[in-house]
C-alpha cells in the first residue's frame, strides 16, 4: 500500500496576509511536494494572463470563491492538503487581518502547529504579534516563525537574528511550549523544502523538514481518561439482544478493559468490560480514537455523559470562567442567554460578568469593559442550566473548549476556552 | 513493557476514520432524521463503509437515497444494491426522469442531466422532511469546496451561502436548524483522493468495476474519453474505438470520462493515483468545465 504503515498526520494552521507572501508560500509548498496538478496550474496561469497580470499569481491557487476573486482577498477559512512520504498535512488557511481573527481562532482550534510569517523588511508588526496571541490563546503546542522575504534583504544573519531575538522576547509572555525561528525565501525556494546556500550560516531544518518531524504524538493528554458518550448502541436484533455500547471519541488518557471507572454526573460506578473498534475488542483505546465502550453493570448512561478514572475525573460545574472569542455581529453582553455545546453535552448559559477585555495586540486587559463586539476576545463568567464536566483547557482542548449558539438564530457566537 | 507516548499514535487513515465516524454519530444523535445520499461512486462507498463502522453491531439508523439520472451505469447500480442487502438499509431512488415527467424539474434539451439533479433532490429531501442529508464531498477536490464546513447549512431554498458560513471549531458541530432548513454533511471534508483508494485497499471492500481497467468502447469529445451508449450518441466527425480505461469518478455517463488505464487492482490504482499530474475532476468531469466558478454556482443553487 502507498501510505498506510507509518504516515501520520499534522494539522498546521497559517495567518497572514498576500503581502507577506503566504499564498506564495503555500503554493511553494503544494508546487514542491506535487500537489498542484496540471490542470489547477493551467487554469491560474490563463486566469493571471486574462487578468493581465505579469506573472502567474500562485494565491490564484488558494482564493477559491469567486467573490474572493473579485476583490483579491481571502475571507474565510480554507483547508488545503498535502502529502509527503513521511505525513500528511492539513493546513488551515486564514486571512490575517484583524477583521478576521475569528477565522482565524477556528483555524487554531484544531491545529498542531501554527505558522506565522514576518516579512523580513518590515520586522514584527502589530499582526504577527495578534497570530503569535491566537495561537497561543489556543494552545496551539508548536510555532514557527518563519522570517519570509529574506532575499529583499540580501540573506542578512543580523536582520535574522534581531527578528529572532524580539519575537523571542515578545513570546515571554505567551505560552508557547515550542518555537522555531526560520529564515525562508518562498520565492526562490531558500530553506522552503531545499536548504539555502544564500544561508550558510543558518544550521537549523529547512519549513519542510521542521513539519515533517515536528513530534505531536506527545501532544495530547494521555493521563486523565475521559469519553464524552455521544451516542448509545443498543441494536434491535435478536443476535445482539443485549448488547448496550456507549460510541464516543476519545477525549484524554489511555482506556483499557477492566478499568474501574465512573460515569458523570451521576457518579456511578463500573468495570470497562470490553472496548469494541467495529468488529474487534480492542485492548486498549487513546485519543482522537472513535470507539464504543461496554460496562459490566447495568447503569444509566446516556449521550452527555462522561465516562471517566475512579480517582481522575472532571468535577462537574455550573460555574464556568473562561477566555472566549466573540465571533457574531451583535455584542456580547452580561444577563445574555446563550445556547452552549460541550463535548457531547448542550445546554444553556447566562452571561454573569465579563472581567476584561483582551487587546490581542498590546495582551493589555481592559478591566473596564461591559461587552464583547466582533472578533474581540475577553474573559467572562458564566452560569449553566446543565454542570459541564470540564478540564482546563490547558489540560485538554477537547475537555477544555466549548461553543456558544444563539438561540434565535441557530448561529454559533463564541468560541470559549475554560480557565483554570 | 511501558509504552511511551509514540507508540499512541494513529496512522493518518486510522486519524481520518476516527474523525469520520465521530461526524456520523454526532448526525444521528442531534437530527431527527439524517439521510445518506449515495452515488454508488467510491466515495460514498466509503461513507457506508464507515456509517456501517459507527453504529456496528446495531444497523445504520437512518435510510440511503440515490437520486437516478436515468444515465447511471449499470455496474455502479449494482454495486449499490449490493451494498444495500447487505447493510439491510432502506434505499430511496429519486428519479429525475419522473421528476421531469411532474413538472418538479424543466429539462430544455440542453441542461445536463447532472444539473437537474439539484431540484430533483431538493424536492425528495423535503418530500419525506430529511432535515441532514450525508454527502461525500472532499475539500481536496475543487476550490469552491475548500471553504466548505462539515455542518453545512442551507436555507428553506437548499442554498449554500458562502459568505454566511458558521464558523467550526475543535470538534464541536452545531446542528441547530429553523422550519424548512436543513444541513448538508461532509464526514469525509478532510479525506484526499489517495486516502479513498488507501481505504478502500485497506478493507477491501466492493467498489464498481468501472473503477478498474477494462475493455470499453469509447470516443473522443471535448477532450474526453467518453463512453458509446444509447444516451449518448455520437457526432458528426467522432469515431467509436474499443479500448482499455477505467473511470476515475462515476457519475453521469453522458459526461463522465474515463482514462486509458492498465490498473486492475487496487495497488496499481493507488500508484496511477499518487502519480497523477491531472485532478480527478479536471480529467473526467464534462459538468465542472463550465467556467472558473461553476461548482461554485452549483454548490449555492443546493448541489451536492
Amino acid at each position: 500500500m502507498s501510505n498506510e504503515t507509518g504516515m501520520d498526520l499534522l494539522r498546521f494552521a497559517t495567518a497572514g496576509s498576500v503581502d507577506d507572501g503566504k499564498s506564495t508560500l503555500i503554493g511553494r509548498l503544494l508546487m514542491d511536494s506535487k500537489s498542484i496538478f496540471e490542470d489547477q496550474m493551467e487554469s491560474v496561469q490563463k486566469t493571471s494572463q486574462d487578468k493581465g497580470y505579469d506573472y502567474t499569481d500562485l494565491a490564484l491557487l488558494t482564493d477559491g470563491l469567486r467573490s474572493e476573486r473579485e476583490q483579491g482577498i481571502t475571507i474565510d477559512v480554507a483547508y488545503r492538503y498535502f502529502a509527503t512520504p513521511n505525513r500528511k498535512f492539513i493546513i488551515a488557511d486564514t486571512p490575517g487581518h484583524v477583521q478576521y481573527t475569528r477565522n482565524m481562532v477556528t483555524g487554531a482550534s484544531t491545529a498542531d502547529l501554527g505558522l506565522v510569517l514576518v516579512d523580513a523588511r518590515n520586522g514584527l508588526t502589530e499582526q504577527s504579534h495578534r497570530h503569535a496571541v491566537i495561537l497561543s490563546l489556543l494552545r496551539v503546542p508548536h510555532l514557527v516563525l518563519a522570517v519570509n522575504k529574506m532575499d529583499l534583504v540580501d540573506y542578512s544573519e543580523d536582520v535574522y537574528n534581531e527578528i529572532h531575538q524580539q519575537f523571542t522576547q515578545f513570546a515571554t509572555k505567551l505560552n508557547i511550549p515550542d518555537l522555531t525561528v526560520i529564515p525562508i525565501s518562498a520565492l526562490q525556494g531558500d530553506n522552503v523544502v531545499d536548504r539555502s546556500e544564500n544561508m550558510d550560516w543558518y544550521s537549523g531544518p529547512t519549513l519542510l523538514h521542521h513539519l515533517e518531524h515536528v513530534h505531536v504524538a506527545s501532544d495530547r493528554d494521555l493521563i486523565d481518561a475521559r469519553l464524552p458518550v455521544q451516542y448509545v448502541v443498543r441494536p434491535k436484533s435478536d443476535e445482539h439482544h443485549d448488547y448496550r455500547g456507549y460510541a464516543g471519541q476519545i477525549a484524554g488518557g489511555v482506556m483499557k478493559p477492566g478499568d474501574e471507572v465512573i460515569v458523570l454526573p451521576s457518579g456511578m460506578t463500573s468495570k470497562i468490560q470490553a472496548i469494541d473498534l467495529f468488529d474487534k475488542e480492542i485492548d486498549e483505546a487513546f485519543p482522537p480514537m472513535s470507539v464504543t465502550v461496554r460496562l459490566e453493570d447495568d447503569v444509566d448512561v446516556s449521550r452527555g455523559d462522561m465516562i471517566a478514572r475512579v480517582n481522575n475525573a472532571p468535577e462537574p460545574s455550573q460555574d464556568i470562567d473562561a477566555m472566549v472569542c466573540w465571533m457574531a455581529p451583535g455584542k456580547l453582553q452580561p444577563r445574555q442567554k446563550l445556547a452552549i455545546k460541550h463535548t457531547t453535552r448542550t445546554g444553556r448559559a447566562l452571561v454573569k460578568d465579563i472581567q476584561y477585555k483582551m487587546d490581542i495586540n498590546t495582551l493589555h486587559r481592559d478591566q473596564d469593559a461591559d461587552e464583547l463586539a466582533l472578533n474581540e476576545i475577553g474573559r467572562i463568567k458564566l452560569r449553566t442550566t446543565v454542570p459541564l464536566l470540564c478540564d482546563p483547557y490547558s489540560r485538554n482542548r477537547d475537555t477544555g473548549s466549548f461553543i456558544l449558539i444563539d438561540e434565535a438564530t441557530g448561529v454559533t457566537v463564541a468560541a470559549g476556552m475554560i480557565n483554570d | 513493557m511501558t509504552k511511551t507516548h509514540s507508540d499512541y499514535r494513529l496512522s493518518q487513515l486510522d486519524q481520518l476514520e476516527a474523525e469520520s465516524i465521530h461526524i456520523f454519530r454526532e448526525v444521528a444523535a442531534e437530527f431527527e432524521k439524517p439521510v445518506l445520499m449515495f452515488s454508488g461512486g467510491k466515495d460514498s462507498i466509503v461513507m457506508m463503509r464507515l456509517a456501517e463502522k459507527a453504529f456496528y453491531p446495531a444497523r445504520i439508523p437512518f435510510p440511503v437515497l440515490q437520486v437516478d439520472t436515468g444515465y447511471d451505469f449499470p455496474e455502479v447500480l449494482a454495486t449499490r444494491d449490493n451494498w444495500v442487502d447487505r447493510l439491510g438499509v432502506r434505499l430511496i431512488v429519486a428519479s429525475v426522469e419522473q421528476a421531469i415527467k411532474d413538472g418538479i424539474v424543466v429539462d430544455d434539451g440542453k441542461t445536463p442531466r447532472n444539473r437537474l439533479q439539484i431540484g430533483t433532490l431538493l424536492h425528495v429531501l423535503e418530500e419525506e422532511g430529511f432535515t441532514a442529508a450525508f454527502g461525500g464531498g472532499r475539500r481536496d477536490e475543487e476550490k469552491a469546496r475548500a471553504k466548505e464546513r462539515v455542518f453545512s447549512h442551507r436555507d428553506e431554498f437548499g442554498q449554500w451561502d458562502p459568505k454566511n458560513q458558521r464558523p467550526e471549531l475543535w470538534n464541536l458541530y452545531n446542528g441547530r436548524l429553523h422550519e424548512g432548513e436543513h444541513m448538508r454533511i461532509f464526514p469525509i471534508s478532510n479525506w484526499t483522493e489517495l486516502d479513498i483508494w488507501d481505504y478502500i485497499g485497506r478493507e477491501g471492500i466492493e467498489i464498481p468495476s468501472i473503477y478498474y481497467s477494462h475493455q470499453r468502447r469509447v470516443f473522443e469529445r471535448d477532450g474526453m474519453l467518453l463512453s458509446e451508449s444509447e444516451y449518448n450518441p455520437c457526432r458528426e466527425g467522432e469515431t467509436v474505438q474499443e479500448r482499455t480505461v477505467r473511470f476515475r469518478t462515476v457519475g453521469d455517463l453522458t459526461l463522465t470520462g474515463c482514462v486509458e488505464s492498465e490498473a486492475d487492482t487496487i495497488d496499481k490504482i493507488v500508484e496511477e493515483v499518487a502519480a497523477s499530474r491531472i485532478t480527478e475532476r479536471g480529467a473526467t468531469r464534462g459538468d465542472d468545465r463550465f467556467s472558473e466558478a461553476a461548482m461554485e454556482d452549483r454548490k449555492k443553487e443546493g448541489y451536492f
